[in-house]
């Protein structure tokens, strides 16, 4: 009932970019096409998961024993950055096909606070391991849902005939705050 | 110190690990990329407008190192670049005739008249959808700018109702041939300079009614090329850039002077 209510939470009532506003960056920039929205929600998905699981177990084994909990937001960047390095080495090697889909957005995430802001929450909300697998997985879950109806407006927007003050970003602002205020009708919603 | 020491070596520590992984890993996990490949992509123009035939350039400099294309496909660098790839390759180029875009239309907002006024979205697909746009000649060019928004290279504006091409700036790369609805921008040789600017097939009678600069299938340019390279198909002429000499006698002779590349009188 618990790992319920936390994908429920993770997915839409506090959906990370729509309610927390974390990962607004790649949620701007990257939202032009459906193709590489879907490429980028893939990549945070894939990144997400391991870096929950990883800074779980550097958390529980290394910062608490020796009493760091106040270092955690250095450690947790440390570890996000060179595991997505590692990843990113791992699978041109040995996944050139998944390489050329996600490649290019594996180093932006190094920096998305969303991921940070996954492991940090992880923490703040005493997850067991499990939960922090299943929390940093759907809060991924619902960047990529978030992403990717967004990419799907921006496109079908495209294509009308805007007024020339608020084409391009302005648009894309109005339809991101007014996209957030639609997740909002989620937030009465908990089990 | 008690406090401190913990937390230098924890952090340091993690540091270090993750250091040493990754120094690792990019031994074991090196991928080998032909640094010929880096080299051709990076004289590329990089403007990925896929005339080649390749999903971009860095798709077009692997196609090139693995040998399934040829260095002189790329439009944009014309025959300059197919030799620099070449002699990154170590194989020599074939010349690549240089070509450039041309709006076969000359209709501009004075001579061709309007069946009605367009308010609708500024782009020729959309009007073209109305009873083929506003402009009277089903074949003339609707200045709505498809073309100019398609033109990665900006080498399209749209001037006194029609669009214009810059040829210093066009790469040939086909994108705006692509996008007009009324197909009527073509590729032609860039050297050449004598184009029949219509794209009309309508019996002469119709032309007249709807446009002052249309081609009207009369023949004169026909009979009077030296050259045969004009003929008249469909109430249209036509140049056979293989033929034409350029010597601009059809420019002169066209009574509705829509034939360009008069030549200047050579002393």
């Amino acid at each position: 009932m618990n790992l319920i209510s936390i994908i429920i939470a993770a997915l839409f009532t506090q959906n990370f970019v729509m309610v927390k506003f974390m990962g607004i960056c790649p949620f701007l920039g990257v939202s032009k096409k459906k193709e590489t929205a879907i490429g980028m929600g893939m990549a945070v998905i894939f990144v997400m998961a391991i870096s929950s699981a990883i800074t779980y177990a550097v958390n529980r084994f290394l910062l608490v024993p020796f009493g760091l909990e106040y270092l955690q937001t250095i450690a947790f960047i440390l570890i996000i950055a060179g595991l997505v390095q590692f990843v990113e080495m791992f699978v041109k090697k040995s996944m050139p096909a998944l390489y050329s889909a996600l490649g290019i957005y594996l180093p932006l995430i190094t920096t998305n606070c969303a991921v940070l802001g996954a492991a940090l929450l992880n923490v703040q909300n005493g997850y067991n391991f499990i939960e922090s697998l299943i929390f940093g997985t759907c809060s991924a879950a619902g960047f990529a849902l978030a992403i990717v109806l967004f990419a799907g407006i921006r496109e079908a927007i495209n294509e009308k005939d805007v007024p020339i003050s608020f084409r391009g970003f302005p648009l894309a602002l109005i339809t991101a705050g007014l996209m957030a205020i639609a997740f909002m009708g989620f937030s009465g919603f908990t089990i | 110190m008690s406090q401190i020491l913990p937390a230098i070596l924890v952090v340091g520590g993690i540091g270090l690990i993750f250091g040493c992984i990754l120094a690792f890993a990019s031994i074991i996990f090196a991928v080998e990329t032909d640094e010929r490949e880096e080299q051709i992509a990076e004289i590329l123009p990089g403007a990925n407008c896929g005339a080649c035939g390749y999903a971009g350039c860095s798709a077009y400099a692997a196609a090139v190192v693995a040998g399934t294309a040829p260095t002189n496909a790329c439009a944009v660098g014309k025959s300059a670049l197919a030799e620099k790839i070449s002699a990154i390759m170590g194989t020599t180029a074939e010349a690549t005739e240089p070509m450039v875009a041309k709006v076969l239309c000359g209709g501009t907002c004075e001579t061709a008249s309007n069946k009605y006024e367009y308010f609708g979205v500024p782009d020729c697909v959309a009007a073209n959808k109305i009873s083929g746009g506003a402009k009277t000649c089903p074949f003339g060019c609707l200045g709505l700018g498809t073309c100019a928004k398609a033109c990665p290279f900006d080498a399209i504006s749209i001037q006194n109702g029609i669009a214009v091409i810059d040829e210093a700036k066009c790469a040939a790369c086909g994108k705006c041939v692509a996008a007009c609805p009324k197909h009527i921008i073509q590729m032609v040789p860039a050297e050449k300079k004598t184009h029949v600017l219509c794209s009309s097939t309508d019996a002469g009678a119709a032309v007249n009614k709807y446009c002052k600069s249309g081609c009207i299938g009369c023949k004169i340019c026909e009979k009077n090329c030296p050259s045969g390279a004009i003929t008249v198909e469909n109430n249209l002429a036509k140049i056979d850039y293989s033929k034409c000499t350029e010597c601009g006698i059809c420019a002169e002779k066209c009574p509705k002077k829509l034939i360009t590349g008069k030549k200047e009188v050579e002393e």
